[in-house]
């Protein structure tokens, strides 16, 4: 009877292990939503992170989107010469950049890039005691590292999406007019004729939710660290693996409820 | 004063405190001896709030409601320091005066900042380094001058000799004594340094089983009768403290 219970056993615990790491960032995330609203405020720290998060993530969002709108372009038009609709690659490419491609590759960059460097380096003051420093010192964690945080990816990751559309979409004009002889001006009309405003509303609300998500993850993996380099390492690699998982099924949840308006 | 009064606190199946009692005077530097793992820091972050107790009383003379004006009595030396990477060195000193109640103009602070930098005998020109450009002494003494800046009333030190060189330990062991004596301070220590015990010490407590096992002045610790403190204090494998734990 044991043989066939055990493995049943292991994926309980496994589901309410998930379950109970779900309880904890929730209660995790109410806990830094609580402490936005009640000084003090560190306005340093939120200045650094937004340098931190958003203008030191330029370069590698820029080239994620410019390689990303460059392939798409080559993909939607060798797959459209199979029907004749070849024409259709500057309507794709935008639309694929700001509703999809661009919040989602934002996102997952942000969360190797940002999530990781945040859990990496919370963990490291957690286990040489500067977190318990801080509270000595009578500055409470959660204000003064998580917060920051938080709120500067709240602010910036929506604009790191809107500037990977643009450039993913100009990645796009680029291969389009450069190799596949479409008339550069027809194909920017083209593009912003296509593009509605709840298009790019909805680009800027996932990057929003994203980058709050990358940076809750980040933070809570940070904090809840085990000891020693072992603890950094865990919480580093179970801070990129959650935020990118729910990155994605927040991509999902959020285009279901923007196809429903 | 600090009392601790049958404090209890385990972590799963460890059991660290098993009902510690000990009062600490006021204005006297105790300093608390035993084993690795055997309770030590967890008694000391037990006083500041980081770790709550499972049972037991820690009664600190005086102590407001306010957690903020609780812990603005307070300085600590961490063990390893923990200065703040991302911050020079001044404003590791000067931390608590630059931001929350006790905030002072930049200026003034940084001045009070380089002030306990001297102090503990370091040049004003390490403070706008950062951290990780000293040498372990040197963050001990940054340590150090972070724990007085405010001028707490209670200061605690967390295995302040630990990595360090004989000199440069008796030299932060002098400076703690002068330091604790000078601004009247009440002063716990945990270490295994025995040198440092003597340097520092005006009373001893040693915790052994999640216990106090002994207390006493420090003049008295050498003919205390006391074979867990014989056995300590003068590092022999053979005792009745087992030697593998």
């Amino acid at each position: 009877m044991a043989v066939l219970t055990r493995p049943l056993a292991a994926v309980g615990a496994r589901v309410l292990a998930l379950f109970a790491m779900i309880g904890r960032v929730t209660l995790f995330f109410l806990e830094t939503l609580s402490h936005v609203v009640r000084p003090p405020f560190y306005a340093r720290e939120l200045g650094v992170q937004v340098l931190q998060i958003g203008w030191l993530s330029l370069p590698v969002v820029g080239l994620t989107a410019v390689f990303t709108g460059g392939a798409l372009a080559l993909q939607i038009y060798a797959g459209g010469a199979r029907f004749d609709a070849e024409a259709v690659v500057p309507q794709i490419v935008a639309i694929g950049m700001v509703r999809e491609l661009g919040p989602v590759l934002v996102g997952l960059m942000i969360a190797a890039r940002v999530t990781s460097s945040i859990a990496a380096e919370i963990a490291t003051m957690k286990v040489t005691e500067q977190i318990d420093a801080l509270v000595t010192l009578s500055t409470h964690p959660m204000k003064y590292l998580t917060v920051p945080r938080v709120l500067a990816a709240l602010i910036t990751v929506p604009v790191l999406v809107g500037v990977g559309d643009i450039v993913g979409i100009f990645g796009g004009y680029q291969v389009a007019t450069g190799t596949l002889g479409f008339n550069p001006a027809t194909y920017l009309k083209n593009t912003v004729d296509f593009l509605e405003p709840l298009d790019v509303i909805s680009s800027l609300v996932k990057g929003a939710v994203f980058g709050v998500i990358a940076a809750v993850m980040g933070c809570q993996a940070g904090m809840n660290s085990g000891r020693g380099a072992q603890g950094v390492g865990r919480a580093t690699k179970s801070a990129v693996e959650a935020a990118a998982v729910m990155i994605l099924a927040a991509n999902f949840l959020l285009t279901g409820v923007f196809f429903s308006l | 004063m600090i009392r601790f009064d049958d404090v209890h606190k385990s972590f799963g199946r460890n059991h660290v405190l098993q009902g510690m009692t000990l009062e600490v005077p006021k204005g006297t530097s105790m300093v608390i001896i035993g084993g690795s793992g055997t309770g030590k820091s967890v008694a000391l972050k037990c006083v500041l709030g980081l770790i709550r107790p499972d049972s037991g009383t820690i009664t600190v003379e005086g102590a407001s409601k306010d957690r903020d004006a609780f812990l603005a009595r307070f300085g600590m030396l961490f063990q390893g320091g923990a200065l703040f990477d991302s911050l020079p060195v001044w404003q590791n000193v000067a931390f608590r005066l630059l931001r929350g109640a006790l905030k002072r103009p930049k200026a003034e602070a940084r001045e009070i900042a380089i002030e306990k930098l001297r102090r503990v005998g370091l040049a004003p020109e390490v403070a706008d380094r950062l951290p990780a450009e000293l040498s372990g002494g040197m963050q001990k003494r940054v340590g150090l001058a972070r724990a007085i800046a405010a001028d707490p009333e209670i200061i605690f030190f967390d295995e302040p000799t630990t990595g360090l060189d004989p000199i440069m330990a008796g030299v932060i062991n002098e400076l703690i004594r002068e330091i604790v004596t000078e601004m009247g301070a009440t002063a716990m220590t945990i270490t295994h340094d025995m040198s440092s015990v003597r340097a520092i010490a005006d009373d001893v407590a040693m915790l052994h089983g999640g216990k106090i096992r002994w207390t006493g002045p420090v003049a008295r610790m050498d003919d205390s009768g006391d074979p867990y403190l014989d056995q300590f204090i003068h590092g022999r494998a053979e005792g009745p403290i087992p030697a593998v734990r």
